[in-house]
């Protein structure tokens, strides 16, 4: 199984503050790693890194090949990114910003509808300003833009959250498609529970550095 | 290139169509500013006529400043400028396409001005070319200026304030400009129109090339 993150003794520092302190982490292609941790322990940052947004100031960092001491911006257009923040255009219609997420990708515009579709969204929500959609109608918005980019490696910060029951089912579903397609998944999270269903393996940071990993299934 | 600047572009129009920001708000308050000038000079009809190319490029300023302002709130309020960060679009592009959102949007201000300025101050415009040269190249050097210090201020908390700060020197030669060439396409002085447009256009493309160069480095340290 190809290694799709390796990271060797990783130094970030982001506003002055170390946010990774020595991480050593190898991620396969294919698994759905569960990252837990208590509130600043790096696991923003780990993903942020990552998709290249944070540099790294020692170590060894490759992901998806790219050397990220060389080229932290070759890989991104193969990432997704789901932060804290959904990455919304609040005035657009739903239908209008994923398309517009699709061809800021690269993918078809046709794509949209296929994506609006996977994450539960009607159609009678597609003509529908972004704003007056409820905190969990966006986050699926912010889901189905990241899933119509096909991302090779998926990075999600508490996804589940604002999600209801159901969308959180369709979220691991989703989730699970992604990783046996052959995309990576990476996905932050304080629910326990999330390991028992989703996640293939389970790693815990704090200060920056690896305390504990289940290592793959 | 073209293309993704296109699709930023369309997107920002598009966004400014649904929120009507540029119409509904800033309009109103440019003319406002024309409005309030009108009733300073009321007492000298003549200064206001010699001052009128002068006062619209005024109301263009802080008229265009809330639209540049505007066009990077939308970018930052929900983090969109990582997901710019994570497409495939490349900052060059993202720099036009930007650019040319506020160029249109400023020509929106400027027809609903244009009007303004000749009904308030009693103009006659004598030289219709050289008003409309003088006012594309007046908006595109505004456009591309704004853009490029709006990209350095956006990702400051202090930005609101910040970026009139920073912008109002950079665009004080096109305001000089620009109000030159108004002046003489507005019959009330005879400078020379097309030389001042000229300038307008030499600021637009050196800002262009900054800003093609240099957009990326600032959307990754902003």
């Amino acid at each position: 199984m190809s290694t799709v993150v390796k990271f060797h003794k990783v130094v970030a520092v982001a506003g002055g503050f170390p946010v990774l302190a020595g991480l050593d982490i190898e991620i396969a292609k294919g698994e759905i790693v569960h990252l837990r941790g208590s509130n600043g322990a790096g696991k923003t940052s780990f993903m942020r890194v990552c998709a290249g947004l944070i540099p790294i100031s020692d170590g060894d960092a490759n992901v998806l090949g790219f050397d990220m001491r060389d080229d932290r911006r070759s890989p991104r257009r193969h990432i997704g990114l789901l932060g804290h923040d959904n990455h919304l255009y609040k005035d657009l219609w739903v239908q209008e910003h994923v398309e517009f997420r699709a061809a800021a990708t690269g993918a078809e515009a046709g794509d949209a509808g296929a994506a609006l579709r996977r994450v539960g969204l009607s159609d009678r929500l597609w003509s529908v300003p972004i704003e007056r959609l409820s905190a969990g109608q966006r986050r699926r918005v912010a889901i189905a833009s990241m899933l119509v980019g096909r991302p090779q490696l998926w990075l999600l910060d508490e996804p589940h959250a604002a999600l209801d029951d159901e969308g959180r089912g369709l979220l691991d579903e989703i989730l699970v498609e992604a990783a046996s397609s052959g995309a990576t998944v990476v996905f932050a999270s304080h629910e326990r529970d999330l390991s028992k269903s989703v996640a293939t393996r389970v790693v815990t940071l704090r200060g920056g550095r690896l305390m504990e990993d289940s290592g793959a299934a | 290139m073209l293309r993704e600047a296109l699709l930023i572009a369309r997107k920002d129009l598009r966004v400014e169509w649904r929120s009507k920001v540029t119409l509904g708000h800033v309009a109103p308050l440019a003319l406002l500013i024309l409005v309030v000038f009108a009733f300073a000079f009321d007492a000298n009809a003549r200064l206001l006529e010699l001052g009128a190319g002068g006062l619209y490029w005024v109301a263009v300023l802080f008229g265009g400043t809330l639209l540049i302002q505007r066009a990077f709130d939308v970018e930052t309020e929900d983090g969109n400028f990582d997901a710019f960060r994570m497409s495939a679009i490349g900052a060059p592009s993202l720099f036009l396409g930007k650019s040319l959102g506020v160029f249109f949007q400023v020509v929106l201000l400027e027809l609903v001005l244009v009007p303004g300025v000749v009904l308030l101050y009693n103009v006659r415009i004598e030289n219709w070319v050289l008003l409309l040269a003088a006012a594309v190249g007046g908006t595109l050097a505004f456009s591309v200026c704004g853009v490029l210090w709006g990209a350095m201020a956006a990702g400051l908390r202090v930005r609101a304030t910040l970026l009139p700060l920073l912008l109002v020197p950079v665009l004080a030669p096109v305001l000089l400009a620009g109000s030159r060439a108004f002046d003489t396409a507005l019959g009330v002085r005879a400078e020379a129109g097309w030389t001042w447009t000229s300038l307008m256009f030499v600021i637009a493309a050196v800002h262009t090339a900054i800003g093609l160069g240099t957009f990326g480095f600032l959307l990754e340290e902003g």
